[in-house]
């Protein structure tokens, strides 16, 4: 029993940044009808960035802040520079621009830092002032962590101004720019939001899966496999769909012979299966359109 | 003086040209009719004012010209586009419609009694303010579109056919709301429509399109008892 509830406790930690990458995908699909390929590569790169921030001297807080400031910054600039001319350009010049920034920031991050595999430091104590063998702290603090986090996205989505003009924006661009929003820059902003929460996810898992330009690749499969679980069309059902695969992937490597080998896989297997028998995922809608 | 005032206007869609060197003006505080058939022009030429289609010629608002403006600048100058189709924010709330249409203003008491206003020209969508837009009725969501332009306080309301698809009691209704709109506000209308008859009983001043291009213009009484127009467009 112990061990069962130390596996679905450490796969809500994993699965809440699962959850963390698979909002950042959704909020760039709903405004963009694409996935965002290099979501991870990003995170990545923000990593690394908190990361030559520590060895300044940083406190890991400031780090950690300075490094989610700066990604959202750069994840407004990429909007502007690389996406913004190919935003009428056909769907697949706009996929091979996301397969280029992530092959772009891959083998950047393996110039500058190298491929070493480097640990990283939690953000959060050894304890929290109490024992248990169940969960450790530092998937406490990650827990935690992304609950703020996504909190803090949804309210500002609720229940501020530009929060309502960005999803004007993503859902009516024509009507958006007739009740005077600038739509180009709500998507520039969506970009930097993604960018930022991307850079949250990064940070919280550099601890557990030690830091590298390739570490984000299975983290961005199971957030896509999270995303679509739960439903591209849907934030919340991303978020919960982040989770769920936390957790199952866990039991799957615990409980299915070979599953440990196959976790990967279980994450592909899981996306198909979404693809087939539920395309809108859990708590999607399918988008009907008149012609 | 003119509130509005268009010379030599061409607008094309990719290569082809579909209006061929337009001129009309409105005065403020009045409401124009823009009359034609369908493909004549006058969804075109709203879009033309509102910077969404690629166009040449002269178009000044308020003595400016705004040929040079984005939408969303061509917006916050004060003219607020009703579109063909309502274009509502279907999976916002009836609220959240009517605060978006008042995005370019920051004070939040004026905006919130703004809201106010909307509701007492339009009394169903305050039962409605929490719905998604996309449930409400054809007749509600034209009532909103309304209301979300009325909440940029505009100079001018570009109106394209509010009585599309309505059945025609809904269509009185919301054309004596406009009607009363003018005359509490002194807001400023040009107004696009297929059904002429309704039209000109609202409207100061009719331009008829054809293919592109004015062929008739002049005070709504007279277009009204012209022969031609009469066969033509009033069925009659």
């Amino acid at each position: 029993m112990d061990l069962f509830l130390q596996l679905t406790f450490a796969g809500l930690a994993i699965g809440s940044i699962y959850s963390c990458v698979a909002l950042a995908v959704v909020m760039i699909y709903q405004a963009t009808d694409h996935f965002n390929f290099a979501q991870g590569e990003m995170a990545m790169f923000s990593t690394f960035i908190a990361w030559t921030m520590l060895g300044l001297g940083l406190p890991i807080w400031v780090a950690f802040f300075l490094a989610v400031a700066i990604s959202f910054v750069a994840g407004v600039l990429i909007e502007r520079i690389v996406v913004r001319p190919v935003e009428n350009a056909p769907v697949l010049n706009q996929i091979i621009v996301f397969i280029g920034l992530l092959v772009i920031f891959n083998s950047v991050a393996g110039w500058i830092w190298e491929y070493t595999i480097k640990p990283f430091p939690s953000l959060f104590p050894k304890s929290f002032g109490f024992e248990t063998t169940l969960i450790s702290a530092h998937n406490i603090g990650v827990i935690g962590l992304t609950l703020i986090v996504l909190a803090m996205v949804f309210a500002f989505f609720r229940f501020t101004r530009v929060g309502l003009a960005m999803r004007a924006a993503a859902a009516n661009p024509d009507s958006a720019r007739l009740v005077g929003i600038s739509v180009g820059w709500m998507l520039a902003l969506g970009w930097g939001l993604a960018a930022a929460i991307g850079a949250v996810g990064g940070v919280l898992v550099a601890p557990i899966v030690y830091l590298e330009p390739n570490m984000m690749s299975g983290v961005l499969l199971y957030g896509f496999a999270g995303a679509l679980l739960g439903g591209v069309s849907s934030p919340g059902g991303a978020v919960l769909g982040g989770l769920v695969v936390g957790v199952l992937e866990n039991w799957v490597g615990q409980y299915v012979p070979g599953g440990a080998e196959l976790k990967l896989t279980f994450a592909l297997v899981l996306i198909v299966g979404v693809l087939m028998f539920k395309p809108a995922g859990l708590f999607g809608r399918i988008v009907v359109k008149r012609v | 003086m003119a509130l509005l005032e268009v010379k030599g206007l061409k607008a094309y869609y990719r290569q082809t040209e579909a209006l061929h060197g337009i001129d009309f003006s409105l005065d403020e505080g009045s409401i124009t009719t823009i009359l034609g058939a369908n493909g004549a022009g006058k969804t075109t030429t709203l879009r033309a004012i509102c910077r969404m289609i690629r166009t040449e010629g002269e178009i000044r608002f308020d003595g400016q010209d705004i040929t040079g403006l984005s939408t969303e600048r061509v917006v916050s100058r004060g003219i607020a586009h009703v579109p063909e189709g309502r274009g509502t924010f279907v999976r916002q709330s009836v609220i959240e419609n009517l605060q978006l249409g008042a995005y370019t203003r920051r004070n939040k008491a004026e905006i919130a009694a703004d809201i106010e206003r909307v509701y007492g020209y339009f009394p169903r969508l305050r039962e409605r303010h929490a719905q998604q837009a996309g449930t409400l009725s054809g007749g509600e969501q034209q009532m909103l579109a309304i209301g979300r332009a009325l909440m940029l306080r505009p100079k001018l309301m570009l109106l394209d056919e509010p009585s599309f698809g309505l059945a025609p009691l809904i269509v009185q209704e919301i054309y004596g709301i406009m009607a009363r709109i003018r005359d509490a506000e002194g807001t400023s209308m040009l107004l696009v429509e297929q059904n002429a008859n309704i039209a000109l009983n609202l409207a100061d001043h009719a331009y008829l399109l054809e293919t592109g291009a004015v062929v008739m213009s002049g005070e709504s009484a007279i277009i009204r008892d012209d022969e031609n127009v009469r066969r033509s467009y009033l069925g009659y």
